[in-house]
């Protein structure tokens, strides 16, 4: 009985003996943080951060946009907002009607819907990732931009076209 | 414990007020909702005598968001990301149940490479939530540095989710018929190496915490809960196999492809603060069986199927359950579809709401120390109780 | 100009070696204040896998001073309700008492305050007083937790002091002195001649019991932060916290060397015998404590009244029943 008592004592002190061995092992051993901002974490491609417009492949000044808006109507947050005018491209001249035929009645002046303003609320972003997911045209990414601090909600209003344009004329 | 015997519980513990101030030489106490050891914004209202509680009562609702009134508002793909945030340490446990639900309603089928990746992501998301845990218990009980060991160990596994779901916490990675992104080679190497790294880690985790006497001792015959008593709060997951019942939402009604994979279920009979302890770190070992199994069996395939419903698709007129295993418990969603394009109505079952309901009845007579120590052992995450 | 000596002679010598030392062992006490929470930092740093301070000077070396600053800086806040003479009483009395406890400890072979035959006793008499001061600051600050605190505070230094004292009494009847510099020359220069060897239960007692004492981890009952949010400094901002914090590092570095003193040989040592010997062993100590600290969970009240009144307590009076017999039998 009471050498029973002690034995457990001891094993109690001994598991205490083992803690210490184990924190003192850790003492030893290299650190694990990584010092912002002398380094920086190597896993930051995979991190999605705000969307952001794809340039078309011949235009890097124009998004591939299609103004389909689903991208508009689908988030959750409702934090897309797309504003676009219709331009009218002026009819190519018709042609001159062949002797003996009539004349082909003009063409029509093209309507082209334009993409003027790609409004992004990243305040209300939750990143699910719908938008992206559902674009038709692949018109959307996310950007691995993680380095984002602001003093205002105003600076997390971003215009994604602008945005595209300034990348394009790097 | 004669404080026990004074003060037997008679009818619902939810009952009894506060307002009528403290019985004489006790002392009412506010813990929360800005104390250290109730994580987040649960307060519990303790009447004390000395340092014994005489009664506790848990108040809820500070970090009350409306999820499920939101379900009602927000079309059934829009409310995917709502689920990300119920639970954020098991945040692919809900998007798994909500998203079952709407599968279950409107009858999307979902691959088989990503029943595997729904599986290989919401298990790791399991550890990662364990260890979270395991290092804020330790807070409570007094010891700083595990909870760094354990970060450690999570940082891997964000880092590995992060690969396939692109967030870190807050993960919106199912979609109805699937999931939204494949593996990456980079995910699969990093995912064996984790899963070697961290059953070499775990016997420094039984050195340090699982072995140490004081731990014993503040955890042993704390907080004991009868199978009965478990039962008529309706605690489930890890509370309940640590009263020593065998109910795994993964194996009692068996979903995804979790009949596929050999696993146990870990269970100890004791009731006490270590037994959930224990079934807690022995889960994460099963949950890495699972994974390296999910891994070795995955299929080559598509990961979102090429039927998956369109964002403005209803499922049509009908209702549908589907629960499943959180690391908390069973989680539960049932969604009621009239066929318009927005859920009808949503309802969502947060395992840590009955498992908080046992700690009125638990801490009375305890002292305050062990209070928290059971607080602790139940795993609440307050944003999931409020919902 | 009158000369310094004459100017010196009206006045005791024995009082001017008391200021003296006063002044020193002020100096001391911050200095090793400050290191001591330089170290504690990069301990629980090197321990948890990360660097602890390193952005503040060379190695975080000024960290601690920066930190004293804020806490000087802070407002000093009163709560409402709370008794405002023993609210500001308690750090003071907190702190104070250190410096006599220092008196009395001799660093090396001539530094010390002052040589008393009876230096054990002062000391012991002194520690006393840091409870009251916790039992005040608790009662002072009209908070239930600080309440709370003082309550577990009191019981658990009365209750520790008591296997301490025994310890400690084990050596004095070993060694037949209560001065603490007899007590050092008993000892020889090397390991094997030190107090520690004869006395092996005295010293583990000590320990144990001088972690409790001090109120640190795993017996930091008092303060513990996830039960009782602060403790008996809850109500404590700026330079109340910071008094109550340097005592108890300073606390630390009292139990500490008088641990070396009684079992390690105080400043004596294999080469060179002098107050370096005495900073080393001390020092040795306190990085245990604070190993400790960061390993350990904390026990319960209970449990710590437990380990003391069924375990150390018998072991301390066997252990000091063992040594009287054993002097009666072989001196
Ligand atoms: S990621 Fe989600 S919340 Fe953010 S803009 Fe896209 S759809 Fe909206
Ligand atoms: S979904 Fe794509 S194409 Fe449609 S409006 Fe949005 S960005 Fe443009």
């Amino acid at each position: 009985m009471i050498s029973q008592t002690f034995k457990e004592a001891v094993s109690a002190v001994w598991s205490m003996v083992v803690g210490l061995k184990v924190t003192g092992r850790n003492f030893l051993q290299p650190q694990i943080t990584v010092h912002y901002p002398r380094q920086v974490v190597t896993n930051l491609d995979t991190y999605r951060g705000h969307i952001e417009l794809v340039a078309k492949d011949e235009d890097p000044f124009k998004a591939k946009c299609i103004l389909c808006g689903q991208c508009e109507n689908n988030c959750p947050s409702g934090c897309i907002t797309i504003e676009s005018v219709t331009r009218e491209t002026p009819a190519p001249p018709a042609p001159e009607p062949a002797p003996g035929e009539e004349a082909k009645p003009a063409p029509k002046p093209k309507k082209v819907k334009e993409l003027t303003q790609f409004m992004l609320d990243y305040n209300l972003c939750s990143l699910c990732g719908l938008c992206v997911q559902h674009c038709p045209v692949d018109s959307l990414r996310f950007s691995t931009d993680v380095y984002l601090a602001g003093f205002s909600r105003g600076e997390f209003e971003f215009e994604l076209l602008e945005m595209l344009q300034k990348r394009g004329k790097k | 414990m004669s404080h026990c015997e004074a003060n037997a519980l008679t009818g619902d513990t939810y009952t009894r007020r506060f307002d009528t101030g403290p019985a004489g030489d006790t002392l009412i106490v506010n813990m929360g909702p800005q104390h250290p050891s109730t994580h987040g914004v649960l307060r519990v209202i303790v009447e004390l005598d000395g340092e014994y509680i005489l009664r506790a009562e848990p108040v809820l609702g500070y970090v009350h968001r409306m999820h499920e009134k939101m379900g009602e508002v927000k079309s059934f793909t829009q409310y995917l990301p709502n689920m990300g945030r119920v639970d954020y340490l098991h945040a692919l446990a809900w998007n798994w149940a909500y998203v079952g639900a709407v599968e279950k309603l409107g009858g999307v089928e979902v691959p088989e490479r990503a029943q595997y990746l729904r599986v290989i992501s919401t298990e790791l998301n399991r550890i990662s939530s364990h260890l979270v845990w395991w290092g804020a218990y330790l807070l409570d009980l007094g010891a700083f540095t595990p909870i760094m060991y354990a970060f450690d160990d999570r940082e891997i596994i964000l880092d590995l989710l992060q690969i396939i779901t692109g967030s870190r916490l807050t993960y919106c990675y199912f979609r109805f018929g699937g999931v939204v992104a494949d593996v990456t080679p980079a995910f699969v190497s990093g995912l064996t190496e984790f899963l070697a790294r961290f059953k070499s880690r775990l016997p420094m985790y039984t050195d340090l915490v699982t072995n140490n006497v004081i731990l014993r001792k503040r955890c042993e015959e704390i907080g004991v809960i009868d199978v009965d008593m478990a039962r008529r709060y309706g605690a489930t997951g890890p509370v309940l196999r640590g009263s020593g019942v065998a109910y795994d939402t993964r194996r009692a009604e068996p979903y995804g492809i979790y009949d596929r994979f050999d696993y146990e279920i870990p269970t100890f009979p004791e009731g006490d603060a270590m037994a959930r302890y224990m079934v807690r770190m022995r889960e994460m070992e099963e949950s890495v069986k699972i994974i390296e199994q999910a891994l070795a069996q995955m299929p080559e395939g598509e990961y979102l199927s090429a039927k998956a419903p369109k964002p403005a698709w209803k499922p049509g007129v009908g209702e549908a359950y589907f629960a499943v295993e959180g690391a908390r418990g069973k989680i539960g969603a049932y969604v009621v579809s009239d066929g318009a394009k927005n859920p009808y109505r949503v309802k969502l079952r947060a395992p840590s709401y009955c498992n908080l309901s046992l700690f009125a009845e638990l801490a009375q007579g305890v002292i305050l120390a062990d209070a928290v120590s059971i607080m602790g052992s139940l795993d609440l995450v307050i944003p999931e109780i409020d919902r | 100009m009158p000369d310094m000596n004459t100017l010196l002679a009206g006045i005791p010598a024995e009082l001017t070696r008391l200021v003296l030392a006063l002044i020193g062992l002020m100096a001391f006490i911050g200095l090793n204040g400050l290191a001591l929470v330089w170290v504690e930092r990069k301990v629980a740093g090197h321990v948890q896998r990360r660097p602890g301070p390193y952005e503040v000077g060379p190695f975080g070396l000024i960290q601690p001073i920066v930190d004293a600053v804020k806490l000087v800086g802070k407002q000093l806040a009163t709560p409402a309700g709370a008794d405002k003479f023993l609210f500001w009483l308690a750090p003071l009395l907190s702190f104070l008492p250190i410096f006599l406890l220092f008196i009395p400890i001799p660093f090396s072979e001539n530094l010390v305050g002052l040589n008393t035959n009876l230096g054990v006793l002062l000391i012991l008499a002194f520690a006393g007083l840091n409870v009251l001061a916790l039992c005040l600051a608790g009662w002072g600050q009209n908070n239930k937790w600080g309440l709370l605190g003082a309550g577990r505070a009191v019981a658990q230094s009365v209750a520790y002091e008591i296997p301490l004292l025994l310890a400690v009494l084990a050596v004095s009847f070993q060694t037949g002195s209560l001065s603490l510099a007899e007590i050092t020359a008993k000892q020889g220069a090397w390991p094997w001649q030190w107090n520690i060897v004869v006395q092996p239960l005295a010293f583990f007692l000590y320990f144990i019991c001088a972690v409790a004492e001090t109120n640190r981890a795993p017996f930091d009952l008092p303060e513990a932060e996830s039960e009782l949010t602060a403790g008996f400094h809850t109500e404590y901002s700026g330079m109340g916290f910071g008094l109550f914090f340097l005592a108890e590092y300073a606390n630390m570095i009292v139990v500490c060397s008088v641990a070396t003193v009684l079992f390690l040989g105080g400043w004596q040592g294999p080469v060179e015998p002098g107050w370096w010997w005495f900073l080393i062993k001390m020092y040795a100590l306190l990085v245990v404590i604070i190993w400790f600290r960061w390993t350990y969970p904390r026990v319960r009240f209970d449990q710590l009244l437990n380990l003391n009144w069924k375990w150390l307590l018998p072991l301390s009076m066997v252990n000091l029943l063992a040594t009287a017999f054993a002097v009666k039998l072989f001196a």
